[in-house]
């Protein structure tokens, strides 16, 4: 097909790019600006603040790390990794249950779950802190676990379920076949061929889980539970005028979820389209 | 009677997610109506029944009136951005012939919203500072230097900063979205619309625009439930101040409740929110499914 462009047709796509790009630029330029100010000494960074470093000093790093980053990464990292395997395991078993399983009551018990989706997470806050008080709990790694679980669940098992529903019936005669029982079945072979929603769950899971505030705010106050988000926000506090250490504290919490997202990107677009698409 | 028995076996699959969401999601949300009906301090433990007292105190709170106003200025100024922006976006960057350019900037344009909103308040909270932030300087350069200011610490524009932070963080996760939608349709219908000669503004609006009707939809939906929900941004960036002037529901909730001790009050906007946001997910439930019967 031969294309002609018209004046103005030229004349359009100029604009077009230089929106596209200059949009590109506010996006990045904010980031690069907290890398670059991460490696500045505090006199750099107020005398000017957008230059280049002068002298690249990983300072910044070392102090943020030494003033409490290090905690909040340990807790951060554990509570991500314990909740995402909890999270997918619990959605992908009800999902397979709800796809795959004759259960009384259905249809309710799909809306009851999924239902969980609409619950916004500070209509509950309140109850929630005198339930994990009485448990306990509050002011525990285990709080953030029970929670980041609970309200993720059902957004989880709504895409898990999604795939699921378009798995080939036969796949589950064959297996019956074989005399396989309904653990075998999941574990074999439903589960294997979920792998790529079960890929996306798992991502989606980590960004939110690693990126969450509200809850780590209200349920945490002691040093040595609190996640990076709530973490970043002490360190801003106590440390209001070395604003570099805050920098470095900023990219140390950015980097994991930046890469994250760059190596599995086709899996977060994929899981969401294949649920939300539908 | 072996049938009845594997079936209720069968509910061994759904009971873990069943009895989480239920003790952790809708428990509390009934507990918290009860809630709502107390005065009640936390800290010694004083509970007194006072009906809908916590209600009428809030019809009549000046705060709480101006923090639903943020949250429907929120809900406005993202709808702009995050609906109607993010699909002229997403139609733009489709129509991009090469595929890896297509790719990077979906990718560029999400990037903020893979980290966190406390990186992205902390950040933005640097940028509007008026000595050191990049926004003040760049004024200047381009000869606005009269409208430097203390963008956080005033009034009259704080909110507005926060609400642009948010859409800096936001815009590309619904433009990413709207971009799969856009995939979706069908290559022979914009093939048709080539050969009757129509031009891309056309094109755009009698075939992409109808075609993502659905995401549209539920973006708008998501995005108004989002806006009432709101926290995080404000409590990085301000906590509400100065003089209250970007509480939104959410942060005066968590005042309310957690520094002045009011946990009936706090319990009773908990439940504005409810209603707010189920209000919205009725709505988004009713529109989907008046849609199916069209088809």
């Amino acid at each position: 097909m031969v294309r002609r462009l018209s004046f103005l047709g030229v004349i359009a796509r100029v604009f077009m790019w230089a929106f596209l790009l200059g949009l590109a630029v506010v996006v990045l330029y904010p980031l690069l600006w907290m890398a670059l100010n991460g490696f500045k000494s505090n006199a750099e960074l107020f005398g000017n603040p957008f230059a280049l470093p002068v002298d690249w000093s990983f300072a910044n790093y070392q102090k943020a790390w030494n003033r409490g980053v290090s905690d909040y990464l340990t807790t951060s990292v554990l509570v991500t990794v314990t909740s995402t395997i909890v999270t997918v395991f619990v959605s992908a078993w009800a999902a397979y249950g709800l796809t795959r399983v004759a259960i009384p009551f259905n249809k309710a018990i799909t809306a009851l779950i999924l239902g969980g989706l609409m619950l916004a997470p500070t209509v509950a806050l309140v109850p929630l802190v005198k339930m994990f008080q009485a448990m306990g709990l509050y002011n525990s790694f285990w709080a953030l676990l029970i929670l980041y679980t609970a309200f993720r669940v059902p957004f989880t098992t709504f895409l898990i379920r999604a795939y699921m529903i378009d798995l080939p019936r036969e796949v589950d005669e064959a297996a019956e076949m074989d005399g396989a029982g309904r653990w075998t079945a999941f574990w074999r072979i439903i589960l294997p061929m979920s792998k790529p929603i079960i890929t996306s769950t798992v991502l989606l899971h980590v960004l939110f889980a690693w990126n969450e505030y509200l809850f780590a705010m209200v349920f945490t106050s002691g040093s040595g539970v609190q996640t990076l988000p709530v973490g970043l926000t002490s360190l801003m506090s106590k440390h209001g005028t070395d604003y570099p250490v805050v920098f470095a504290g900023m990219v140390i919490a950015a980097v994991p979820v930046v890469l994250l997202f760059f190596f599995g990107q086709r899996y977060i677009v994929k899981g969401l389209a294949d649920g939300i698409g539908k | 009677m072996r049938a009845i028995v594997q079936r209720t076996l069968g509910l061994a699959w759904v009971v873990p997610a069943l009895v989480l969401v239920g003790v952790f999601v809708y428990l509390p949300l009934v507990q918290n109506f009860g809630f709502s009906t107390l005065k009640w301090d936390i800290y010694s433990g004083d509970q007194e029944y006072v009906g809908l007292d916590n209600y009428a105190k809030l019809l009549d709170d000046p705060i709480f009136w101006s923090s639903f106003g943020n949250n429907l200025l929120y809900a406005v100024i993202s709808i702009v951005f995050q609906v109607f922006g993010a699909l002229l976006l997403a139609a733009l960057i489709e129509s991009i012939r090469s595929d890896r350019w297509r790719r990077s900037l979906r990718a560029i344009y999400f990037l903020p919203s893979a980290i966190s909103l406390t990186v992205a308040g902390l950040l933005f909270y640097f940028i509007y500072e008026p000595n050191l932030g990049p926004l003040n300087h760049a004024l200047e350069a381009v000869g606005l230097g009269l409208v430097d200011q203390s963008w956080l610490g005033q009034e009259s524009t704080a909110m507005l900063a926060i609400i642009a932070m948010s859409q800096w963080q936001g815009f590309g996760y619904s433009t990413l979205l709207f971009a799969v939608a856009i995939q979706r349709i069908p290559a022979e219908l914009y093939g048709a619309a080539a050969i009757d000669g129509t031009g891309p503004i056309r094109r755009f609006v009698h075939v992409t625009v109808p075609l993502v009707r659905e995401m549209t939809g539920l973006m708008t939906m998501v995005t108004i439930s989002g806006a009432f929900q709101v926290f995080n941004e404000v409590m990085v960036m301000t906590s509400g101040g100065p003089n209250n002037s970007t509480q939104v529901m959410g942060t005066w909730l968590y005042r309310s409740g957690f520094v002045r001790n009011n946990f009936g009050y706090a319990a009773a906007i908990a439940t504005v929110i409810f209603v707010i946001t189920l209000g919205v997910a009725m709505a988004q439930l009713w529109v989907t499914r008046r849609r199916r019967v069209e088809w």
